[in-house]
């Protein structure tokens, strides 16, 4: 049995985001849609489940916290106690104030990077990757979309596309790769 | 058109009922002379025996730690009772009028926070918001009661019938007197009675002026939407106002809170009291959206809506974190006296509220509204505004309470009178407000956008 998919393509967002929905409805599967730009609200319409990245962000933001308190006690408190604001009192919760914003930002700046390297390993990018993308016109105008037609009447669906706002449809046989 | 409940009337008026008796109770148990004091503190040395002698030593001992009044108190050691027991009488009768003020001030602060943000959304020219502008509107209404209400209390306290703004004392700046001080003689040229009163007599008008107007124009745009005339008049008012708005609030902020402790003084002081009433009257907005929603009112707002709001509510509150700690940490880094007392006295004498409050206003609404999902839950929003108002209630009292009646204060009637009374003024009038013209500002350009509004 060969693997079939359809390339249907289209020039407008909105276009798209209902012609997603209504392939949805028919229960054609939906493998990926590349797009120029971020659609507002694609995610929903493809049924994607929500991001975890907020939950890593948080998480990467306690360990930012964490590195900032027990480095800066190790350097301004042990290693070498420092006289902080003319109060040598060499305890760090009593010095907390003064330490405060490099907490504060080495839990953005870990949050942020981190968050940065997860999102890029999560989508599979990496220096030197060969872009995936089937047509480099989704970098400019276009939207496609890749549906599945394996085991499925290709006619009929190539009619169901052109009529959901497809401006172009090309069958891909992955088997000829 | 909506229509306020009789239930909601009933309990506005009762809240105002109590309120009054509670306030009248507490400016009635305040001592009235210092020999009332000695009675009081003789009858609590007798009921409670030991226990107590030692919580009044311990008063003696803060009273003369003092730094706030100069250190004259301390030098003078030959009228140690003497000085102590007027001292006490003179914080005690500041007390009712103290805790009057912070009430009154709150509630007026929601208005003008509410109606700076209406402002915002106007000149922005924002998509989301217009289906709230009648709640908006509807809350910022309250700043004419409350103004009218704050600029009487600014005027009795002008024409001393009470003692709460140390800078008015007589001979302050008269070398001779006993009272002079050097410092608050120094900025009498902008501190004085006559300028004080015109500034908040003018900044109260401007903020009327600009609230009475721009609710005309937003009438006016739903008769006749053509051409967006109103909307044009109302974006450039906003515009106009915002500018007038940020200036005015911040002297305002000086001249109705920061002189209370005359000697003090903080360049982002503005700031902070702007982000105090800014989270607070957002807050409102979502409470008043969410009660009036379970009212089956307002049924072009979907959890989006709410969603915002509750953005708002965290971000700001945070907002309001920064420029806290922006200021406590100077101040406590350079350790500057004239600088540090300031702290010094809330940190010993107001050591719970004054931290608690920090955390109530910063750790409750970021660990609460953090995540995503929360913020369209009515219950965590309402949760979460509770505690906000609360917070913000307490930054009040703890920018107030230390320079009026400094280690005898106490959250008691006297306190929660003025606030019964204020909050039940608030809730009658903004719901009379909210309830005078159609939910649906049918006429406003971005009305599609905001019923269309999906996060």
């Amino acid at each position: 049995m060969s693997d079939k998919t359809i390339h249907a393509f289209y020039t407008d967002d909105d276009v798209l985001l209902s012609a997603v929905k209504q392939v949805r409805e028919k229960h054609y599967h939906i493998e990926e849609v590349f797009t120029p730009f971020p659609v507002h609200g694609l995610e929903k319409a493809m049924g994607i489940a929500d991001t975890r990245l907020a939950i890593n962000a948080f998480l990467y933001g306690i360990v930012g916290l964490t590195v900032a308190t027990v480095m800066m006690n190790y350097i301004m408190i042990e290693d070498w106690p420092q006289n902080i604001g003319g109060k040598p009192s060499f305890s760090y919760i009593e010095n907390m104030p003064a330490f405060v914003p490099i907490m504060f930002e080495l839990t953005v700046f870990f949050a942020a990077h981190l968050m940065v390297i997860t999102f890029y390993l999560r989508s599979r990018l990496w220096p030197f990757k060969k872009a995936e993308n089937p047509d480099v016109r989704t970098t400019d105008d276009h939207f496609l979309m890749e549906v599945d037609v394996t085991g499925k009447d290709v006619e009929e669906v190539t009619k169901f596309l052109q009529d959901t706002g497809a401006v172009e449809i090309n069958l891909i046989d992955k088997d000829a790769h | 058109m909506y229509k306020v409940s009789s239930k909601l009337n009933l309990f506005a008026f009762v809240l105002m009922g109590l309120g009054i008796i509670a306030t009248v109770w507490g400016f009635m148990s305040a001592p009235g002379s210092e020999d009332d004091v000695k009675e009081m503190l003789a009858n609590e040395a007798a009921h409670h025996g030991d226990d107590h002698g030692a919580a009044a030593d311990t008063h003696q001992v803060a009273g003369h730690g003092d730094a706030h009044h100069g250190g004259d108190h301390a030098t003078d050691g030959d009228h140690h009772g003497g000085d102590h027991i007027e001292h006490l009488y003179h914080q005690l009768s500041n007390r009712p009028w103290a805790a009057l003020y912070v009430a009154c001030f709150f509630f007026f602060m929601i208005g003008l926070g509410v109606l700076a943000f209406y402002a915002v959304q106007r000149a922005a020219q924002a998509g989301w918001s217009p289906g709230l502008f009648r709640v908006m509107e509807g809350i910022s209404s309250y700043i004419l009661p409350g103004g009218i209400i704050m600029f009487i209390i600014l005027l009795v306290s002008g024409l001393h019938m009470n003692h709460i703004f140390v800078w008015m004392n007589e001979g302050i700046a008269d070398p001779g007197h006993e009272n002079y001080d050097a410092l608050v003689a120094g900025k009498q040229g902008f501190l004085n009675v006559p300028f004080w009163l015109f500034r908040a007599g003018a900044f109260l008008v401007g903020w009327n002026l600009y609230r009475w107007n721009v609710r005309k124009f937003s009438l006016k745009q739903d008769e006749s939407p053509e051409g967006n005339v109103w909307h044009k008049k109302a974006f450039k008012h906003s515009a106009a106002f915002l500018v007038f708005f940020i200036v005015t609030e911040s002297i305002m902020s000086w001249d109705w809170i920061m002189s209370f402790d005359p000697h003090w003084f903080s360049t982002l002081f503005g700031w902070y009291v702007f982000a105090s009433m800014f989270v607070s009257g957002i807050t409102v907005i979502a409470l008043v959206t969410i009660y009036l929603k379970g009212k089956g009112e307002l049924e072009w707002i979907n959890d989006s809506h709410i969603h915002d709001l509750a953005k708002f509510m965290f971000g700001v509150s945070i907002f309001w974190t920064y420029l806290w700690f922006s200021q406590f940490m100077l101040i406590w880094y350079s350790n500057i006296p004239e600088e540090v007392t300031y702290f010094v006295t809330r940190i010993e004498d107001y050591n719970l509220l004054f931290f608690g409050m920090v955390a109530i206003n910063f750790l409750f609404p970021l660990l609460v509204l953090m995540n995503s999902d929360f913020k369209r839950i009515n219950w965590f929003v309402i949760t979460a505004g509770f505690f906000i108002l609360v917070g913000h209630y307490l930054d009040i009292y703890v920018m107030i309470m230390p320079a009026t009646v400094g280690e005898s204060w106490f959250i008691g009637l006297t306190e929660l009178g003025p606030v019964m009374f204020f909050a039940g003024l608030f809730l009658f009038w903004v719901f009379r407000s909210i309830s005078q013209a159609p939910l649906l500002p049918k006429g406003d350009p971005f009305i599609g956008e905001s019923k269309n509004f999906h996060y």
